[in-house]
């Protein structure tokens, strides 16, 4: 099975990455972008385990809880 | 005393560790690999900065997983003194060993600067030797030091007696116009609440003998000496 997990920093934590990227949209005339919260998506092929192996992957190694988020998305095979 | 020097694939301050705990202050000294499963008997194990395992995922996420580590955990949960230096920070973030995590600067830029910080406990191993109060100026280099603290915030650590160092002005004045990276209380070294596992973004060994802009640093590494050779007096 094929799964894309996608990692952002939580609510509330500051995204010094997001905030320059929107700086960057501001210096280019995008008016109106509120908001840029930058993360990573990360894509596993299993040949063994399912969504709950994903889960134990993400909360070992993939996402630090204390600043960042997850969700697992299933892909087509 | 015996000190042990953790090296992972690409640790890079490892040699500057083992050189002024040898060279400049006289201890033994152990590299350690990090596939061993032996701490070799050491008194205090270092884990020196760097880029372990290129920094991939996370800084320290992956060296976490080192045999060596699981080694490291068992020595601290028994009293040994673990200090992690600039990435071995972030390992010891990321091993649980110490709280909280770390962000990339708020600049987004690596910073390699000379800093100023105030030391906020004088009563551990590592700075049993300075003052509370007492302004030290080590450089600092790196790219992610914006420390984030665990659930209850700084005032939470502070609590629990786990702030060590601060970014300041050279008189100790901790405003936020001393932060150089966005680190949350100006927080630049930390320890656990039993005062055996400390970590700073610091480099004392960067800045250890006359040669040197400061010999701040020194006072770091001989307030682990210290605090072993008493400890080693009254056991015996």
């Amino acid at each position: 099975m094929r799964y894309r997990v996608t990692v952002t920093l939580r609510e509330g934590i500051l995204d010094p990455q997001g905030k320059a990227v929107k700086g960057a949209l501001e210096n280019l005339g995008f008016e109106g972008v509120d908001r840029v919260r930058v993360g990573k998506v990360i894509d596993l092929t299993l040949s063994e385990g399912d969504l709950e192996t994903v889960h134990e992957i993400c909360k070992k190694l993939l996402v630090n809880p204390v600043i960042e988020d997850y969700q697992i998305e299933t892909l087509e095979e | 005393m015996k000190f042990g020097v953790v090296v992972f694939p690409g640790s890079n301050c490892d040699h500057d560790c083992h050189y002024v705990l040898s060279e400049v202050l006289g201890q033994d000294v152990e590299y350690i690999w990090h596939q061993e499963d032996s701490l070799k008997g050491v008194d205090c194990i270092i884990l020196p900065g760097g880029f372990s395992y290129g920094d991939y995922l996370r800084a320290g996420a992956i060296a976490r997983f080192s045999p060596v580590m699981a080694k490291v955990k068992e020595f601290a949960n028994s009293g040994g003194l673990v200090l992690g230096i600039c990435n071995g920070f972030q390992i010891l973030l990321e091993s649980g060993l110490l709280p909280g995590a770390m962000l990339r600067n708020r600049n987004l830029q690596f910073i390699c600067q000379y800093v100023n910080v105030v030391v906020e406990r004088d009563d551990t191993p590592f700075t049993m030797l300075a003052e509370k109060g007492q302004v030290l100026r080590i450089p600092i280099a790196h790219m992610e030091g914006n420390y984030v603290p665990p659930e209850g915030g700084v005032g939470g650590l502070e609590n629990r007696g786990c702030v060590l160092l601060r970014y300041s002005s050279p008189e100790g004045d901790v405003s936020p116009e001393w932060n150089p990276n966005g680190s949350a209380g100006n927080i630049a070294g930390i320890c656990n609440e039993r005062g055996n596992v400390a970590a700073m973004m610091p480099h004392p060994e960067r800045c250890a003998e006359s040669i040197m802009k400061t010999q701040d640093g020194r006072l770091i590494f001989q307030s682990v000496i210290a605090y072993l050779e008493e400890r080693k007096t009254k056991a015996s």
